[in-house]
């Protein structure tokens, strides 16, 4: 399902976005902490925090610590969705 | 739904470009008015981030009062500081953070080379929670169990006097919130030993300390307010030991905050109050003294009576309590005086102010009868046009957003924190007397200048539309309710306004109002009677709560088109004085009319309809007319 993935992108960009006052990142399936300046442990937990506000969804600690990158996240979320 | 303190329900949502326009700030001014908005973490975030880059740019701070803050705890405090930051210019102060190293409480405050010894705070947030206590379980063994008690108090003691003694900065320890989840059960706050007991005492023990250089901070309180299930977020504590859920960071912040304010003495002192749907459920003018809903035996009664106990309750701890009401004085007082079911009377109001002038001219008259500053001031009306009026003319009174249900005005001013405590004397429980006069009117000075800007600002659209069989109902209860703006006072029955739809005779208006705080429905309804040679305004009337907009202007604009189109000289309008409709005395002469001169009664007042210039009003115009004919 490429479109709710896409959607799912979308509002992932408007959090990146918010969090790294950053109106020229550039957020990718691809994207890793370490492409992002200021992406670190707390950024993190600003992120994880406004994507659990944005989709009403929950993490585990588990699933926080392997969200290696951008698409991963997505997933993630898409998953979470359908579950929900 | 969030509940009031996790949306920070009583401050107005943030704008929608509300990122553009932190950018686009170039003052701390302009910041400490977009911090005046129910923000999130992310928005508190760029805020301290924007103000940040402004003071080091060495922008306009307006002398606001700049504090040193430390913060130590045991969890992860460096998200909490740009809420805090965010927070503390809503109430106009400048915070500097320092971080103490992380779960570091007892080192650094016994060492002398630590960071608060080389930066001198003026005051220190002892931010712990009950993971930071030495709390050793013992269920059951009472003398362990109170030996560990002593024990806990003593360590934080130690610690908020290790923090004092450095230099002189100010203590505020946070006490503990409770934890939810029990062995026990209902038993375990009972049960000496276990964790539920020694927060519950040690609370209670931090509630008897009686020392200047220390403020408790009433965590467990908010903790409580939000949901004690809520609050905690395990997972966040296990991965990167965030001491609580940071979806509270907003409202944390504030709380924090609204306690250092209070300690810089900027709390508000003053509760002006509404009327009509504030204080009482209903119109005074247009319900009269028995239509009211006010009392016992009414859901909405008890809500209003709840609102008029809690300015009460204020009022015995040193609030000043004012009145700004658009109403006649003589009709709003009669409630005050003779509803049985009224807690508030006249003599607990300092100042009474029922007129039709705007609300922000009347507060701005009321801070200088009682010689407060307008940043003591705290407005509470149910209508969100008059909100935002005095928000925008007087953006430092306090305007809290009410909730559609007056059950919950209460609660929504008192989350507000607006009055925060640091004491309670005798002198605060005679201020209030102090300041009585048995409420006393007097005269405002000017008009508010921004009031043009205002009416813009509310993107009003205005539709013209005649009588039609769908507008019937609204119409006919208007022209049988109405009672303050009514010209004529003349009733009709629906049969009767039902035929005027078809009788080529009449010219009737039924007006609609639309504005950014939504749809206000029809507000207004007129008719004439044709002559040839004029027409007879036979009935005019409109809602009181649309008054001083403009729309009545808009009206007679409309009807003077028609009018000429008719090739018709002269309106005509009457007056019919009753006892309610003193508002609207001087309507034709407000509108350019001139009196007709005669000796009987009723008034009429005539305007020649080529004379009349068009005015550009602060709204759109919408005519229906040519759809409906």
């Amino acid at each position: 399902m490429p479109s709710v993935i896409d959607d799912v992108m979308q509002k992932l960009r408007g959090i990146f976005f918010d969090i790294f006052d950053d109106d020229c990142l550039v957020i990718q399936a691809s994207t890793m902490a370490e492409d992002i300046d200021g992406w670190d442990s707390l950024s993190h937990i600003r992120l994880v925090v406004s994507i659990e506000k944005a989709f009403n969804i929950r993490f585990s600690a588990a699933e926080i610590a392997s969200l290696e990158n951008v698409g991963a996240m997505a997933s993630l979320i898409v998953k979470k969705q359908m579950q929900s | 739904m969030a509940n009031v303190y996790e949306s920070l329900g009583w401050l107005p949502a943030p704008p929608v470009d509300f990122y553009q326009q932190v950018a686009n700030a170039e003052s701390c001014q302009a910041l400490v008015r977009l911090v005046k908005h129910a923000l999130d973490d992310n928005q508190l975030r760029r805020i301290s981030k924007k103000l940040k880059s402004l003071r080091e740019r060495g922008a306009d701070s307006m002398q606001l009062p700049i504090i040193k803050f430390g913060i130590i705890g045991n969890s992860t405090t460096q998200l909490l500081e740009p809420t805090l930051v965010g927070s503390a210019l809503r109430f106009g102060i400048l915070l500097d953070v320092i971080h103490a190293e992380f779960n570091q409480l007892p080192q650094v405050a016994f060492s002398e080379r630590d960071t608060f010894t080389v930066n001198p705070m003026d005051v220190v947030l002892v931010s712990v929670d009950h993971r930071s206590l030495p709390f050793v379980a013992c269920p059951g063994d009472v003398v362990k169990a109170q030996s560990n008690l002593e024990d806990c108090l003593e360590y934080l003691m130690q610690i908020t006097d290790g923090i004092h003694k450095k230099n002189k900065s100010h203590v505020m320890l946070q006490n503990f919130a409770p934890l939810g989840e029990d062995i026990f059960g209902s038993y375990e706050r009972r049960l000496p030993g276990t964790l539920a007991w020694l927060i519950n005492q040690l609370n209670t023990r931090l509630d008897l300390l009686n020392l200047m250089h220390v403020s408790i901070v009433d965590i467990a309180g908010l903790a409580a307010n939000v949901g004690v299930a809520n609050w905690h977020n395990q997972t966040l504590w296990h991965l990167g030991k965030i001491p609580f859920a940071p979806k509270y960071n907003p409202i944390y912040g504030d709380w924090v905050m609204r306690l250092v304010a209070a300690r810089l003495g900027r709390s508000r002192r003053c509760l002006i109050l509404d009327l009509d749907n504030t204080l009482w459920g209903g119109t005074i003018g247009d319900d009269g003294l028995n239509g009211i809903i006010i009392g016992n035996g009414h859901a909405t009664g008890e809500a209003h009576t709840a609102l008029q106990r809690t300015a009460l309750a204020l009022r015995e701890r040193g609030v000043v309590l004012a009145v700004s009401s658009k109403n006649e004085d003589s009709v709003a007082r009669s409630p005050f005086k003779e509803h049985p079911d009224m807690l508030l009377r006249e003599h607990h109001i300092a100042v009474f102010q029922a007129n039709w002038q705007d609300k922000a001219s009347n507060i701005e008259a009321i801070a200088s009868a009682l010689s407060l500053g307008l940043e003591s001031m705290v407005f509470v009306d149910d209508n969100p046009a008059e909100r935002m009026q005095v928000r925008v003319v007087l953006p430092s009174v306090a305007v809290p957003e009410l909730p559609e249900d007056p059950a919950f005005f209460s609660q929504t001013l008192l989350a507000a924190g607006y009055f925060e405590a640091v004491g309670f004397s005798g002198e605060d429980r005679i201020r209030a007397a102090f300041y009585q006069d048995n409420g006393k009117r007097i005269e405002t000075l000017k008009k508010s200048s921004n009031l043009d800007d205002y009416l813009k600002s509310l993107d009003m659209e205005v539709n013209f539309a005649p009588f039609d069989k769908l507008g019937t109902p609204r119409i006919s209860q208007l022209i049988n309710k109405s009672n303050q703006f009514n010209l004529t006072t003349r009733r009709y029955s629906e049969a009767e306004i039902a035929e005027l739809v078809l009788n080529p005779e009449y010219f009737t208006l039924q007006v609609r109002l639309k504005d950014v705080h939504g749809d206000n429905g029809m507000i207004s309804v007129i008719i004439c009677k044709k002559n040839r040679s004029h027409w007879n305004i036979d009935t005019w009337l409109m809602s009181c709560r649309v008054l001083g907009r403009r729309v009545e202007e808009a009206v007679l604009q409309h009807i003077l088109k028609y009018a000429r189109i008719a090739n018709v000289d002269k309106l005509i309008g009457t007056y019919i004085p009753t006892a309610r409709n003193m508002i609207v005395r001087d309507h034709y002469a407000k509108l350019g009319f001139t009196k007709i001169p005669n000796n009987e009664e009723p008034d009429r007042w005539e305007i020649n309809t080529l004379e009349h210039p068009e005015l550009s009003l602060p709204m759109r115009i919408t005519d229906s007319s040519a759809l409906t004919i």
